[in-house]
């Protein structure tokens, strides 16, 4: 189910403030942060955003099509090379 | 044989059920049509005057988008999540389900049919 609209969207408040001092100041500098389940707003377009994923943080570009999304999309927690090529005769 | 929305030829069924065949009109749509043109629900199409046809296609044309268009913006759509980098978009690549479903089993709608493993079970 969607989250009420009058409730307005999610953001932690430390990610609005590090965005607010990035855009002040001479932007292109990645902000870390860790908060994956915050919305990304309109005001957040054009920086960029190393994301954390439980090992490092992965910069995301933030472009218009990713408003109204959270950051977490844009940062795979998983990793994952497929299953090895079968060592095969092994069982048989 | 009525031609309505492009190809679609739904004939002998009532017609909230016959406009069902657009891709893009489901029931409530259907039946919504039918209200707002003002066609009872229990006619059949063949039974429409030719007006009354006009009528149907007018509407669904100024108000739904239907096959085509709509099949196209579906795969824009999952195109540009795919584009962007997103959790959803690689999902989409790689043929898996996209919603939060468990894939240890099931999800074959998404991963086609079961391939056998070699080697395993004795």
């Amino acid at each position: 189910m969607s989250r009420s609209v009058w409730k307005g969207p999610f953001v932690d408040a430390y990610v609005l403030k590090k965005a607010e001092a990035a855009r002040e100041s001479g932007r292109n500098e990645v902000i870390k942060i860790w908060s994956r389940r915050s919305t990304i707003l309109p005001q957040f377009v054009g920086l960029t955003f190393g994301v954390y994923n439980g090992r490092k943080h992965i910069p995301v570009n933030v472009s218009e099509d990713m408003i109204g999304q959270k950051f977490g999309e844009y940062s795979p927690t998983r990793t994952y090379y497929g299953h090895a090529a079968d060592k095969k005769a092994k069982r048989k | 044989m009525a031609r309505i929305a492009g190809v679609n030829i739904p004939t002998s069924k009532r017609v909230p059920i016959a406009l069902t065949y657009i891709t893009g009109i489901g029931d409530t749509s259907a039946k919504a049509i039918c209200e707002a043109v003002g066609i009872d629900q229990t006619r059949r199409v063949n039974e429409l005057s030719d007006a009354e046809v006009l009528a149907v296609r007018e509407h669904i044309d100024g108000n739904y988008m239907v096959e085509g268009d709509l099949r196209r913006e579906v795969q824009m759509n999952i195109k540009r999540a795919m584009d962007m980098g997103s959790y959803r978009g690689l999902r989409h690549r790689r043929n898996l389900p996209v919603r939060g479903q468990r894939t240890h089993t099931n999800a074959r709608t998404r991963k086609g049919p079961a391939k056998a493993i070699a080697g395993k079970k004795k």
